[in-house]
């Protein structure tokens, strides 16, 4: 009974989406107000019937309800009841429909918040994400229903949940990550909204920006939160494979990092306008493909969902449709678009042109080197793989030059500024960051010259220079008032936004090139009692026994770590093997450090007691994500704002205000 | 000027159009499929023991000089299993020779099971390291190689060759590479 | 069918599962790091996207053997490479060689950026603004 309902509310959703993608449009065009009010009762009511519909699926999954297929190939009556709940989008179909629910979420949100904005705008960005559902509600309801019935046969107990995703990560990551993905659908309807209004002014920039930076931040964090996942569940001590399916998570991440730049000069200076709007469709669009890449199997991924071709024709006439549709707009309406052009060379317009352009090309870097087996294969016979090799190389060519610009472009001026002057300022500041850059690489190559790494060098440099550039950004606006106090509390909250949002890649800057060129790994025998030097460690193999887990039995290693003769950590990783499905799992065990990971994880068992075992000695490791929550965190500065608090109280007298000097 | 800045602004739907084509085509691919790199080069060098027969040996110059099919299988491929009757069937009704490369394999368990299963190679030649599997850059049991009286191989064909597969694939190519076979019906 | 494609991705997924770890002894530290290399720019012709260093598949357990045989011979990277790629072909290398098919894969970014930079420098660089005393200043003073 219950799946019927959850069906009859994704059908009543699916007709609500039709409803909503058609009606305002109309209501908009003929300022009929009793359907622009519409846009705001169907927002409502789809959020509603899809909420519903997913609590439908979820007591179908505590209830153990192995009627429904879905149920049975995901879930099993040892599954513990946290991981049944998660488990709703741990396939498929479901996840699926919590990506729709996401979406009427938005819809829902836009619908709330929006109040202040032109009725008629406001009911084609609420259609324009009405035909987005229309979309995605029909892709689950034709060809990926979870509520499906796996009738006559009704198996005794389920399949059990795949053991990767019985974790704590896989609960959070995928709706983090949806929230991103389908945030993004929001800064595109506004600019599709724009184009078939006709009116791209600054407004659209101004209303559509917190927006993007919500989706922007959960994007961050989700992607964030999917390197730590596979960091410790993976047992291989890797947080970033270059894989298709977290390529396809980067794609609108770099897009979208890119639009809220953009988005900043079409705002204040309205310029770059054409630009914005079509980097708030390839965002979405990037979304969209990232859907395609992952549930059509087109591509080999290690996280694919298992695929038919059936589901990846229908995304891919999806994607076809709306980008293709919206690009088409955006080439007849776009070029009646003027922006201002009174900058030049040396400006603020430039400095966010080039960290376009660059993120952009960083982009289309990613994009290229994931599609290019598929291009290789339609043109020739052969096949080809582009992996970690050609990524890290072509991606830190242009990312290079970012972390070398960013204090400068935080710094210059609109319109003109006076360069020698400028990096006068700096000089001394990067001099400074060169040598003490050069002496932490020294410090962590134990003091000597041999193996010396040029890139981590590098990269050391250029992380220090962000943070030193906005230390140096800090010290000049306090300078310009009469204490230094003064002109720190001056600073605006989206200023200290962009401040944390920089100092995080920073962060995360050296995470990634301290670890990648400074980790130990080593593969080794150890006896029970038996001590291994492994280059300054000590691993003490100190006990083992078998567990029983609730679903799943172990073995369970016990080691005491140590490090001339002080004391770091004892670790105890696992072996699991989970009762459904007989997979075995390798759980390894990790002592987080700020500073250093050591990470443990068995292997197989060898002869005499002995195991072979992979240790793993991490430098700065936790900077990876720890840099993602300074981005996030800046991401909530920049969005709470008072200049977007204000506009909810003064409503458009505001925004007449708010033009002024720009 | 406005038809100039038509032009740029319809250059993402061109590319865009180009990627969908590409996507469109690439969808019925199989991405795990790879190409064989053996086409048109002859079986690489080998000396190894025949299955029967530990102490003898099987090199290039043991091939037969008319074309035939090479199948490398293994007790422990689940795939093969299913294939084996085939290919026995296939042995009895046609005078195509098959060639087995018994590949990392236990000599005892795959003459067992070929005594129980029925045997439809010509000869078996035994890599118990490898070593030739890697060479013709086997990845996945069952594979065959179809090759030419010259020693040259033709295609190669991953997975399981049943009726269908037979009479749509191996069949007519063994019929390019040996006139004699023109006559030979399908498989049913 | 579709029970098939399950037990096949489960199967996928209890290789991705399993930490590879061996224990393989070299001559020196110079031919370990290359074998680590080495195996973390392979591709895994038999599984979905890993390399033979993160694989468990039992080709990759031979292909590693065969790498760290080579090393221990004497071969180089390259050598070891050109053998793997002349069997299993251009999809077993993680670094996509330098050959005309891949020149758009290793050139065209570069271009690309090259090109904007130049029409940026060519537009902008001709510009004559002048500044409106201090309004751009104060503006930013104001914060975005």
């Amino acid at each position: 009974m219950i799946p019927e309902l959850g069906n009859f509310f994704l059908i009543m959703a699916f007709i609500n989406a039709i409803l909503l993608g058609t009606l305002p449009f109309y209501g908009a065009q003929t300022n009929h107000k009793g359907l622009i009010q519409f846009a705001h009762k169907a927002s409502t009511s789809i959020f509603l019937l899809m909420l519903a519909s997913f609590v439908c699926l979820t007591i179908s999954f505590i209830q153990n309800d192995f009627s429904v297929a879905y149920v049975a190939n995901h879930s099993n009556t040892q599954l513990p009841i946290y991981y049944r709940i998660s488990a709703v989008w741990g396939s498929h179909e479901g996840s699926l429909l919590l990506w729709v629910l996401i979406l009427a979420g938005w819809i829902f949100a836009v619908s709330k918040f929006s109040k202040s904005l032109p009725d008629t705008m406001i009911a084609r960005v609420l259609g324009v994400m009405g035909l987005i559902a229309v979309g995605f509600v029909s892709f689950t309801l034709f060809t990926s229903n979870p509520f499906e019935r796996a009738l006559p046969f009704i198996p005794i107990d389920g399949a059990d949940l795949n053991p990767l995703l019985q974790d704590f990560g896989l609960i959070v990551h995928p709706p983090m990550l949806y929230m991103g993905y389908v945030g993004f659908s929001v800064v595109f309807a506004f600019a599709i909204a724009g184009l078939l209004q006709g009116e791209l002014d600054y407004k659209w920039a101004k209303w559509s920006r917190p927006w993007t930076t919500v989706a922007w931040i959960f994007m961050t964090l989700g992607i964030a939160l999917g390197s730590w996942w596979a960091y410790y569940e993976l047992g291989w001590g890797g947080w970033w494979f270059w894989d298709p399916v977290e390529n396809a998570s980067f794609l609108p991440w770099l897009a979208g990092t890119a639009l809220i730049h953009s988005l900043a000069a079409t705002e204040k200076r309205a310029a770059f306008k054409s630009w914005t709007v079509l980097l708030a469709i390839l965002t979405f669009s990037l979304s969209l493909l990232g859907t395609f890449l992952v549930r059509s199997g087109v591509l080999t991924s290690v996280h694919a969902f298992a695929n038919d071709p059936v589901r990846g024709k229908f995304i891919l006439m999806f994607l076809a449709i709306v980008v293709g549709a919206s690009l088409i707009l955006y080439a007849i309406q776009s070029s009646k678009v003027r922006s201002k052009s009174d900058y030049t060379l040396v400006s603020r317009e430039i400095a966010l042109l080039f960290n376009n352009a660059l993120l952009a090309v960083s982009t289309f870097v990613v994009l290229l080197g994931t599609l290019h087996p598929l291009i290789v294969e339609a043109f020739t016979d052969g096949k080809s793989s582009v992996g970690p090799p050609y990524f890290n190389l072509m991606f830190s060519v242009f990312f290079i030059p970012i972390l070398l610009l960013m204090p400068l472009g935080q710094q210059i001026s609109w319109k003109k500024d006076d360069l020698p002057a400028l990096l006068k300022k700096y000089v001394w500041w990067f001099l400074s960051c060169i040598f003490l850059g050069l002496l932490l690489t020294f410090g962590l190559n134990g003091f000597t010259f041999t193996d010396i790494e040029p890139m981590a060098i590098l990269g050391t440099i250029l992380g220090l220079w962000v943070i030193a550039g906005t230390v140096k950004y800090i010290q000049l606006q306090s300078a310009k008032s009469q204490s230094r106090l003064a002109g720190v509390r001056k600073i605006s909250r989206s200023y200290w936004g962009m401040i944390l949002a920089h100092i995080g890649v920073a962060v995360t800057t050296l995470g990634v090139v301290l670890t990648s060129y400074y980790s130990i790994e080593k593969d080794i025998r150890i006896e029970i009692g038996e001590t291994v030097e492994v280059e300054g460690l000590s691993v003490h193999f100190k006990d083992f026994k078998n567990i029983q887990g609730p679903n799943y039995i172990a073995s369970k290693a016990i080691f005491d770590v140590t490090k001339d003769d002080d004391f770091i950590a004892q670790l105890k990783p696992e072996k699991r093997r989970y009762n459904a499905s007989q997979m075995v799992m390798t759980e390894a065990a990790i002592d987080p450090g700020l500073f250093r990971d050591v990470y443990i994880a068995m292997g197989e068992p060898l002869d005499n007691s002995a195991w072979a075992i992979r240790v793993y000695y991490k430098p700065f490791v936790r900077w990876i994500w720890l840099g993602a929550i300074f981005m996030a965190l800046g991401g909530i500065l920049a969005m709470t704002d008072k200049r977007y608090r204000e506009k909810k109280l003064k409503k458009k007298a505001s925004q007449e205000a708010n033009t002024n000097g720009q | 000027m406005a038809n100039k800045k038509v032009i740029i602004t319809s250059i993402p739907i061109v590319i865009f159009t180009a990627l969908v084509v590409v996507f469109w085509f690439s969808l019925g691919n199989d991405p795990t499929e790879l190409p064989s790199q053996r086409i048109g080069k002859e079986v690489p060098e080998f000396r190894l023991s025949n299955l029967h027969n530990a102490e003898e040996f099987f090199t290039n110059q043991d091939l037969p000089k008319k074309p035939f099919l090479l199948n490398v299988w293994a007790t422990w491929c689940v795939s093969c299993h299913v294939e084996h009757p085939y290919l026995v069937k296939f042995a009895n009704q046609y005078p195509i020779p098959i060639i087995g490369l018994n590949y990392k394999d236990e000599r005892v368990d795959a003459l067992k099971y070929l005594q129980k299963g029925g045997d439809p190679y010509l000869f078996s030649i035994a890599d118990e390291d490898g070593t030739m599997g890697i060479d013709l850059g086997v990845y996945g049991a069952p594979e065959t190689f179809l090759v030419d009286g010259n020693g040259v191989i033709h295609h190669r064909y991953v997975g399981v060759i049943d009726n269908r597969v037979w009479n749509t694939i191996i069949l007519p190519k063994m019929k390019e590479l040996d006139p004699n076979l023109e006559q030979l019906e399908a498989a049913e | 069918m579709k029970k098939l494609i399950v037990i096949v991705c489960a199967l996928m997924m209890a290789q991705l599962a399993q930490a590879v770890i061996e224990t393989y002894e070299f001559d020196n530290e110079a031919q370990e790091q290359l074998y680590y290399e080495i195996i973390n720019e392979l591709r895994c012709p038999k599984c979905q996207n890993q390399t033979i260093a993160d694989s468990d598949a039992p080709l990759s357990r031979d292909l590693r053997f065969i790498v760290q045989q080579k090393i221990k011979a004497g071969e180089t990277k390259r050598q070891i490479l050109a053998y793997m790629q002349e069997r299993y072909g251009d999809f077993v290398l993680y670094d996509p060689p330098l050959q005309p098919a891949n020149y758009i894969l290793w050139f065209s970014p570069l271009v690309i950026f090259l090109v904007i930079l130049a029409i940026v420098v060519a537009r902008v660089g001709r510009r004559k603004v002048t500044l409106e005393g201090e309004s751009n200043r104060a503006n930013q003073e104001k914060g975005e």
